[in-house]
């Protein structure tokens, strides 16, 4: 027991600094990675709560593929470091009102759990015994059964989104090249090349 | 205190002496593996390949390691001094984690947690960052574009070796490597009544279009030839590496090696039995499990080998339209068909 805690507080430190980090590191690309630092260390908070499924589909989505997103587009633009400073304190107070929005959400939450905890039980399912099925199962069970129109509906609002970004960027630009396989699959002998019996002194 | 050492400290110098047993034995299979690739390569050029140092050669690996580790570290003048460094190590590290999760016999695992074969996925997902951070840190031309590249290469690719794993643990009912493997004793051979098959109970043969494409992603996240466009020396130099030199570049090329074994021993483990002895009779299950195993990395590596020697490099809108416009199609296709056949024939259970 006296473990997990020292793990979660070395994970929870390790998470808000790096977080601090993000804002107050001077270069972006510094930032992204700091992000990707806090990602894996939320991972290990999911292990330590015993969602193990969760933590890795946290690193492969977030920090595998969405970070490796972030880098690309940061390391490719050509940001001005003092320009981007400027604008630090007249967006201060948007960003501490927002800050303690969540704050005052928060402990909300927590004092719900902490005056009535039988409340919280009312919304959701009864989780079964972690020894008795594996979390990927347990995720499984209520999210294809209960939750599954919600699931199909994320993934509705996702495909919605990735189809946008598609036609937002599809240009086709007349006099271009392309390569089209098929052709060149379909291509036989016959088609590609002639044999001439070519008489000697005549040419062709 | 008894608790204390009995609870903790002993399981944790176990944990260490089998990590530490690990990484020994795999290193010096990375060596030869190393020494094999060079002289499967010249032998298909028909050349000698390394034959000077040592017997036939053998102990060349050794003396580029001595080679590599005395000469001096350069750093570029305007890279990023941190992420430059950490770059080679962050790749060594990765790749030798994922081997903790990987079972090389019955039992023989150091952690045999329940969402293996995720966690490898994970971490073979963050090899990535070793190159984009190094391409990065150099602070230079070639290895940046380098470090787009593989960004853009490797995401690809993750998705279709994410779906040909979803066929494979659809099939066996577990994400438990040790689990997968034990479910490829039953399969078509005892389907069809001769047991004694073994190799036929594996998912090579079932999943075989997963198997094919499996195969060529593992060539492509590793950035093998024909894929190795990542360090194209006709167009980039030597890509990321380009401001590497000594330590740093041998820890980049030992990182990739050692993702390369991962991979093999994946492709074992997923399609090939694990461990499981290819027929169910006398002198071939007296052989140790981890004979078996070996042997069928072995088998995968001479596949990457050849695959090197033989194909040339493919072109970089030919690489993102293969994956994303043939095998991303077909997998997900295959995912949809091995879920209804499962499903409709009652075989999941």
């Amino acid at each position: 027991m006296t473990l997990t805690a020292f793990f979660f507080y070395i994970f929870s430190a390790v998470t808000i600094a790096s977080a601090v980090m993000v804002i107050a590191s001077r270069n972006p690309v510094h930032s992204v990675l700091f992000l990707i630092l806090a990602f894996f260390n939320a991972a290990g908070l999911f292990l330590l709560l015993g969602a193990e499924f969760l933590a890795m589909i946290l690193v492969v989505v977030y920090v595998g593929a969405v970070a490796v997103l972030f880098l690309f587009v940061v390391m490719m633009l050509d940001v001005d470091f003092a320009e981007l400073r400027q604008g630090f304190l007249q967006y201060l107070p948007i960003g501490v009102l927002i800050g303690v929005v969540f704050l005052v959400e928060l402990i909300f939450v927590v004092g719900a759990w902490v005056i009535a905890p039988e409340v919280a039980g009312h919304g959701a399912l009864p989780i079964r015994n972690p020894d008795e099925v594996s979390n990927i199962a347990a995720i499984g069970e209520v999210l294809y059964t209960r939750y599954v129109y919600f699931f199909q509906a994320s993934g509705l609002v996702l495909l919605v989104a990735m189809i946008g970004a598609i036609v937002l960027t599809l240009r086709h630009k007349p006099n271009v090249k392309r390569q089209d396989i098929a052709t060149q699959v379909a291509r036989s002998r016959e088609t590609a090349i002639e044999i001439r019996k070519v008489e000697p002194g005549k040419g062709l | 205190m008894d608790g204390f050492w009995s609870s903790f400290l002993w399981p944790l110098i176990v944990m260490i002496a089998q990590s530490l047993l690990l990484m020994v034995v795999l290193l010096v299979c990375v060596a030869y593996i190393l020494y094999a690739d060079r002289k499967i390569w010249a032998a298909v050029q028909i050349r000698r390949g390394p034959n000077v140092v040592g017997p036939w050669g053998l102990f060349q690996s050794f003396a580029d390691l001595l080679k590599f580790v005395l000469k001096e570290p350069v750093i570029p003048a305007g890279a990023s001094k941190g992420l430059f460094l950490l770059a080679p190590l962050l790749t060594v590290v990765l790749s030798l984690l994922a081997w903790a999760v990987i079972p090389v016999n019955a039992g023989w695992v150091i952690a045999d947690i329940n969402v293996g074969i995720l966690f490898i996925f994970a971490i073979s997902s963050l090899s990535v960052y070793g190159i984009i951070i190094g391409g990065w840190a150099s602070n230079s031309k070639y290895p940046f574009l380098s470090a787009l590249r593989s960004a853009a290469q490797m995401v690809s690719y993750e998705v279709s070796i994410g779906f040909v794993i979803i066929t494979v643990l659809l099939c066996a009912g577990s994400l438990n490597l040790t689990e997968i493997v034990e479910a490829q004793r039953t399969g078509l051979a005892s389907a069809i009544g001769l047991p004694w098959l073994g190799f036929l109970n594996w998912y090579w043969l079932p999943l075989f279009p997963m198997f094919v494409i499996f195969f060529i992603s593992a060539l492509a996240e590793t950035n093998r030839p024909p894929f190795d466009l990542v360090e194209a020396e006709s167009e980039l130099v030597a890509g990321f590496m380009v401001e590497y030199g000594s330590t740093p570049y041998m820890m980049f090329m030992l990182g990739e090696y050692v993702a390369i074994t991962l991979m093999c021993a994946m492709m074992a483990i997923l399609f090939m039995g694990g461990w499981l002895p290819p027929f169910d009779f006398a002198p071939f299950t007296w052989v140790p499990g981890i004979v078996w195993f070996a042997l069928k990395v072995l088998l995968g590596f001479f596949m990457f080998a050849m695959v090197k020697a033989m194909v040339p490099r493919y072109r970089y809108d030919q690489l993102m339209r293969l994956g994303w416009k043939v095998f991303l199609p077909i997998s997900l296709t295959m995912v949809v068909i091995v879920a209804g056949v499962l499903q409709f024939t009652g075989w999941a259970n």
